[in-house]
């Protein structure tokens, strides 16, 4: 697993890879601080559609964004099988509400290559690369810098 | 090894700042005319340990302003010199230049070297040219000194004084000083006089040890002239007979000790009194006044005064008595503040973790609830004590953060005496309820608004002596300062009895400065109006205020911590601010309610009332904006499910329940689906990990473990305008 081949100063890295609809993303594992259950939010009014509210995790109240509705990607429905995944990022805990988590990946540094430039729901700038691990293309979201945008509406912005 | 100083330097820090706070206090409160030996020894003991602390850390130049602060201090406190004003000015003035020093060391800085070298100059001045002072100042003391005693003096100088006559010459004039000196031999060589004096012998020793050996000298207490003998005690009580006749303030001679043991008390300033008390547990003890069979001599000779002046020793011994205890009083009071230091950040995450306990408790509860009592009569009962126990523990360990509300008063008799001084008002500042507790959050949050208002009632409120004459009041103004616990809240008042707002004056600035207003507005919306951003009523800017900045800052600052203002005022008779304010930051008694599938947490604080309205109370404006009518009053009535974009249980007013809330003077009638219950909850941020909305204040987490928002009503307020 911790291969440190040093290729161009890049380590390899692990990712925690979920699903939304039928793509596949990945995100630095580090970040990832549990798992769990979709539980009941508590709606928070006049806020944008992804953020779906906040909920009471071990006593603190974490906000949730679902991916879903944000990337316009899959069946917006909430079972038993839908994931929340904890994140830590900037010393704020926040939950985002995705289709499944399938897999924990090692990717080295080669295995990642640049993505084109082309127009999609979400900006080229949070994305680190794309990886390919067995046929599949696995879309690497630098989640910190994704979550902490202007897009995401989750931290107050200096008037900037 | 070494020891790292620098992680005690914290320590230091603190304590340094508590002591010169204490320093201050007891300066501002001090008598001049005549100062409480326990407070000179109080504020002695705080520049002591300033002096000993900073020499420990090597903070040079605190120890040596400490140092010459000290220095005239202790020659204050062994009354070697008398108090005057100008030395408490100094000492205030030394306070604040420790205070630059201690900010400087702790925040990296400097401090103006001319203005230490100044107050230095200054104390050393004061402490140096007493000599020429001391005349004119006891003299001035001597008329107060209404026990006063006669020595008999006996002085052989040597030659070269006694050719001397400039010398003897000022020597008699220092003895003078004292008191009423005659003479029974002035030109032989021995030289006896008489002095009548309240100083004490060492007083007079050391004037004498100016100018001559101690062998040269004698001092012997003496009799007191009957005809000085009706308003003093003398020491002569059981020698001379005459002087037993007196009866008035006999203290000195039953309970002093003879003082020819030279010059004994002048090491112990306490020394005078200590002899008193155990004195007088000796009369205690034996039951009345029984020590005067103790003293045959005089009982033998003048049986009299056993019979005659009970009632003045009864006296005496409880006047010194309550000297006493009030020495104690002080002694054990800061034994009484033993404490540890903890860091805000331990007790905060205590608190927190209380919180989650009560969270737990309450979902425990509801899950028993559902069971049956008779079946789980032991856990249900068990739950009932987990309830009582963590409310306790909830309580205990609120009040760790729970300070009195003195620490913000404290500041205030020294701002209120700067101020006036500049200002030429004269001012009494009165407190009340200093020991109030509230949350020590909010005590560092308060001192800005209320030193704003305080200053204000300075500026503004009271008059200039000659005014105030002239209205027929006293020339001193009186500020005021309450604190109080009203339910969950605290209220603090500052009030003036000085001029009052001026509804005209206001009015007329409102208008000139664009903001609606009418004739007909009541008092207490015109008050309101002084608290808009820019408002001044001031004629004359000053550098102390009329800028018409702060009342909007005060105001915002009371809103931010959950709490608001009134303003009441009658022109000419003064105004009166009242501040009202949760008890803590943590918690809040909040009602909750729903509204769909929603609920929310209304904070109790801003509830007025609520009520269901019968359907003709619901009015309309052009079709649209909806009213109610409550006891003769139209108020806005807003849905909350319109405002939140909420599917409501219910849509017509008359179904549901409305909730009248007041914030910042304005009531509005919040429509609502059902009241749900009364609850504490603990005020979670929404802005930790998320960020400010509009109209909530925080969250909560419910008994059942969901999350529910608190409204904000100031910005609910707002909203619906």
């Amino acid at each position: 697993m911790q291969d440190n081949e040093e290729h161009g100063g890049a380590r390899s890295r692990e990712l925690l890879t979920f699903t939304l609809g039928r793509e596949e993303y990945g995100i630095d594992i580090l970040k990832v601080q549990e798992i769990r259950g979709y539980d009941a939010v508590t709606t928070i009014a006049n806020t944008p559609p992804f953020i779906k509210g906040v909920i009471n995790l071990r006593g603190i109240i974490v906000p949730i964004v679902d991916m879903r509705i944000k990337f316009n990607l899959g069946n917006v429905e909430y079972n038993q099988f839908t994931v929340v995944i904890i994140l830590n990022i900037a010393h704020r805990v926040v939950g985002i509400v995705v289709d499944g988590v399938s897999d924990v990946i090692t990717l080295a540094p080669g295995q990642l290559k640049p993505t084109p430039e082309f127009s999609a729901g979400l900006d080229t700038e949070y994305i680190l690369g794309l990886g390919t691990v067995d046929q599949r293309m696995i879309i690497v979201v630098d989640i910190e810098k994704l979550m902490t945008s202007r897009d995401m509406e989750l931290v107050e912005m200096a008037a900037a | 090894m070494t020891i790292d100083m620098s992680q005690f330097y914290q320590v230091f820090f603190e304590e340094t700042a508590e002591h010169l706070a204490q320093m201050e206090s007891l300066l501002v409160g001090l008598d001049i005319s005549a100062p409480n030996p326990d407070d000179l020894n109080a504020i002695f003991r705080a520049a002591h340990s300033i002096k000993g602390g900073s020499g420990t850390f090597g903070f040079k130049d605190m120890t040596e302003v400490t140092h010459i602060l000290e220095n005239l201090l202790d020659r204050l406190r062994k009354e070697e010199i008398p108090m005057r004003e100008e030395m408490v000015d100094a000492f205030l003035q030394a306070g604040d230049i420790l205070k630059a020093q201690l900010e400087a060391h702790q925040n990296g800085g400097e401090v103006d070297p001319a203005a230490i070298t100044e107050v230095c100059e200054r104390l050393k001045r004061l402490a140096g040219s007493e000599a020429a002072l001391e005349t004119p100042a006891q003299q001035e003391a001597a008329p107060q000194i209404t026990s006063s005693q006669c020595f008999l003096i006996s002085y052989t100088p040597d030659a070269e004084t006694a050719s001397n006559m400039e010398r003897l010459e000022s020597l008699y004039a220092e003895l003078a000083s004292l008191g009423q000196l005659d003479f029974t031999e002035r030109d032989g060589a021995a030289k006896t006089m008489r002095l009548t004096t309240g100083a004490k012998e060492s007083e007079i020793r050391d004037i004498f040890s100016f100018i001559a050996n101690p062998d040269q000298f004698t001092i012997t207490p003496a009799a007191t002239e009957p005809a000085a003998s009706d308003d003093d005690p003398g020491y002569g009580f059981f020698s001379v007979e005459d002087a037993v006749q007196q009866d008035t303030d006999p203290g000195y001679g039953f309970f002093s000790e003879p003082p020819s043991p030279a010059g004994s008390e002048e090491e112990d300033g306490f020394g005078f009194f200590a002899p008193i008390g155990e004195i007088r547990s000796q009369v205690e003890a034996q039951q009345g006044y029984g020590f005067f069979e103790e003293l045959p001599a005089p009982a033998r000779h003048e049986p009299l005064p056993v019979s005659a002046p009970p009632s003045p020793p009864a006296d005496a011994p409880a006047k010194y008595g309550r000297r006493e205890s009030d020495k104690a009083g002080t002694v054990t009071a800061p034994g009484a503040e033993s404490s540890i230091r903890v860091s805000v950040e331990k007790v905060d995450q205590l608190i927190n973790l209380v919180g989650e306990l009560v969270i737990t408790q309450a979902m425990l509860a509801q899950t028993v609830a559902a069971l049956d009592p008779v079946l789980h009569e032991n856990l249900v009962n068990g739950m009932a004590q987990l309830e009582r126990n963590t409310r306790d523990m909830q309580e205990s360990v609120m009040s760790i953060r729970m300070l009195p509300i003195s620490f913000v008063f404290s500041r205030f008799p020294r701002v209120v005496r700067d101020l006036a001084g500049k200002l030429n008002k004269q001012v009494e500042l009165k407190t009340l309820g200093e020991s109030t507790e509230l949350d020590k959050g909010l005590i560092e949050k308060l001192a800005d608004p209320l030193t704003h208002l305080v200053r204000n009632s300075l500026d503004h409120g009271i008059e200039s002596p000659e005014k105030r004459e002239a209205q027929g009041k006293p020339a001193k103004g009186t500020i005021t300062l309450r604190a109080e616990h009203q339910g969950g809240n605290i209220v603090i008042e500052v009030s003036d009895d000085g001029a009052g707002l001026n509804r005209e004056k206001i009015l007329a600035k409102a208008a000139e400065k664009g903001i609606p207003t009418s004739e007909s507005m009541p008092d207490h919306e015109v008050w309101q109006l002084i608290f808009a951003p820019g408002f001044s009523t001031a004629d004359v800017v000053t550098d102390v205020s009329g800028r018409g900045v702060g009342m909007d800052v005060v105001k915002r600052n009371i809103h931010e911590m959950g709490g608001r203002i009134e303003i009441e005022s009658a022109l000419g008779i003064g105004t009166r601010m009242t501040i009202r304010l949760p008890l803590t930051l943590a918690i809040l008694d909040g009602m909750s309610i729903a509204a769909g599938n929603e609920i929310y947490i209304l904070p109790l604080a801003f509830i007025v009332e609520s009520l269901q309205p019968a359907e003709q109370e619901i009015k309309t404006v052009s079709g649209q904006g909806r009213l109610v009518q409550v006891r003769g009053e139209y108020l806005p009535l807003i849905a909350l499910h319109e405002l939140f974009s909420i599917t409501p249980k219910v849509t017509r007013p008359e179904d549901g329940i409305l909730v009248l809330l007041e914030a910042e003077g304005r009531k509005i009638a919040l429509f609502v689906d059902e009241l749900l219950g009364q609850h504490q909850v603990v005020i979670k941020s929404l802005e930790s990990n998320y960020r400010k909305v509009p109209g909530i204040s925080g969250a909560t987490i419910m008994g059942d473990g969901k999350v529910a928002l608190i409204l904000d009503i100031g910005a609910l307020v707002h909203m619906t305008n």
